[in-house]
């Protein structure tokens, strides 16, 4: 998978802490201090409460294969098929991954088997959270 | 909103669908919008709202030549049409002006005169999705279904059955771009596009508009078509990302604007004799049968493989063949609305016979927002 070419988050002043963590090896997700929920993509209230009590969490990294495709299309810095995938994050939220250190076909993808986060250096400011299945 | 107290009275496609390089964005609204006008009986200068989505309002007014009281621009992708028709008929409803205009145009496959996506970008997209290589439609919308097909047993060959049942329906088609039979066998061994979607279970990509004119009921029996009463009327959003919806296996979306609907026109399920789901991929009807609660969860697979939803069947589902087979120019909503209008007029090329009611839903963006309206030729409450 070439890096070059591939489209790169811009960190906004709500999701800094988000890519902060990534950087230093951390997952981070947010909580609402009154209900207790763990939210994501990153807000400066729970989208639930409507409390902007929160905290920012560092999550357990686990999570299970929720969904996903391989993608046959041409992208820029992906080589064809690659998967696009779901990982159901432990502390609940899902968010949109690739799964790395795996074939990527429908018999090394199976659903719901467990992942564990790997993070992936792009460049000094970015580093992805990449998913890979757990104990490798 | 006021039952048929607004009712569609001009309506039609651009003069050609398809492949048309010879017409850019605007011109194909322009060449709706005079079609529907024309078909109505009406002058453009009776028009005095017009609403259009994933184009700038102002500028299809002004290319009409129309100063109007009421613009409505909303943009939410291939269902945005449907929201239109509830916005002016509002509108109407509370007099900010009386004839509408809405028109749809996209040069879809010769990308002339067209600006950029036809869906406004997501801030959270870019960040948490885009890196991970999602580029068109076919790498986002398809995502959910395996988890849909792991939770309910849906076969691949069954997901098929839906391309299968649509390009039948095609075949009664004259303008549809797609009319050779196809069988499950076909669907599985077209072009790999997204595991587990194969290149016929993906929408077409092509060039066309249409235009519709709404006005009050009591106005309509003066003009020159049969009028199609507006019953009943939903809308509803859920996620701007395909990562953050709630139940890969069900849209909150469609939920929403399939019973708003349900409750605005006061009727039944049984009461649908003709059924419009917008059909961008083949799972789209599926969900959209299981969301607006025409089978149960995990039924609607079987439900079309069974033939319900083909000729002659009880629930005649996407009968101009759909996005699938009839035409798809990236926001189709116009072309499913344009289906529902015809079946009520009696004037489709697969008619319904004695069809009252139809349904058409649609969905915006990758289950990001749905509309639905209910549609009839029957007037009164």
């Amino acid at each position: 998978m070439s890096e070059s070419e591939r489209e790169l988050p811009k960190p906004t002043p709500e999701t800094q802490h988000f890519w902060d963590g990534t950087r230093q090896g951390e997952l981070r997700l947010q909580r609402c201090k009154k209900t207790g929920e763990v939210y994501f993509p990153p807000r400066h209230f729970c989208p639930s409460s409507g409390s902007t009590d929160i905290e920012i969490i560092k999550a357990s990294g686990r999570g299970t294969l929720h969904s996903y495709i391989i993608s046959h299309l041409p992208a820029p810095g992906f080589t064809p098929p690659y998967a696009i995938a779901i990982v159901k994050l432990e502390e609940g939220p899902k968010m949109m991954c690739n799964i790395v250190e795996c074939e990527q076909t429908p018999e090394a993808l199976v659903l719901d088997m467990p992942l564990e986060v790997s993070f992936e250096k792009v460049n000094d400011e970015i580093t992805l959270p990449q998913f890979k299945p757990a104990g490798k | 909103m006021k039952r048929n107290s607004v009712a569609i009275v001009g309506a039609s496609e651009t003069t050609e669908l398809g492949k048309v390089p010879t017409m850019s964005q605007v011109q194909l609204h322009a060449d709706a919008a005079l079609n529907a006008i024309a078909d109505a009986g009406l002058k453009l200068s009776d028009i005095d709202g017009v609403a259009t989505g994933g184009h700038n309002a102002v500028e299809i007014a002004h290319y009409l030549g129309i100063v109007p009281k009421w613009l409505d621009g909303t943009s939410v992708g291939g269902c945005s049409f449907m929201l239109l028709v509830r916005h002016a008929a509002a509108a109407i409803n509370e007099g900010l002006c009386e004839t509408v205009l809405i028109t749809h145009g996209e040069s879809g496959r010769s990308n002339l005169g067209r600006h950029g996506s036809s869906i406004f970008p997501s801030l959270f997209q870019q960040q948490f999705e885009r890196p991970f290589g999602v580029t068109r439609p076919p790498t986002m919308f398809t995502i959910p279904v395996l988890r849909y097909m792991k939770d309910y047993g849906l076969s691949e060959d069954t997901l098929a059955m839906v391309s299968v049942v649509q390009r039948e329906w095609a075949s009664k088609n004259p303008r549809a771009s797609f009319r050779d039979p196809i069988t499950v066998d076909d669907v599985l061994n077209s072009k790999m596009i997204c595991y587990p979607f194969r290149l016929l279970m993906c929408c077409l990509v092509t060039d066309g508009g249409g235009a519709l004119i709404l006005t009050k009921s009591e106005r309509a029996k003066d003009l020159a078509q049969k009028p199609v009463y507006i019953r009943g009327t939903g809308e509803s959003g859920e996620t701007p990302m395909i990562s953050q919806m709630g139940d890969f296996t069900s849209s909150a979306a469609f939920k929403v604007a399939g019973s708003s609907a349900f409750e605005s026109a006061g009727i039944k399920h049984s009461d649908v004799d003709h059924l419009m789901i917008y059909d961008a991929f083949a799972h789209l009807p599926i969900y959209g049968l299981e969301d607006l609660g025409f089978v149960g969860r995990g039924e609607a697979g079987s439900f079309i493989a069974e033939g319900n939803t083909r000729m002659g069947g009880s629930l005649p589902l996407n009968t101009n063949g759909g996005g699938l087979s009839y035409m798809h120019s990236g926001m189709y909503g116009m072309y499913a609305l344009q289906e529902g209008v015809r079946q009520m007029r009696g004037t489709a090329p697969a008619q319904i016979p004695n069809a009252e009611i139809s349904m058409v839903h649609g969905v915006g963006g990758m289950f990001s927002a749905s509309g639905n309206i209910v549609l009839t030729n029957v007037a009164g409450d």
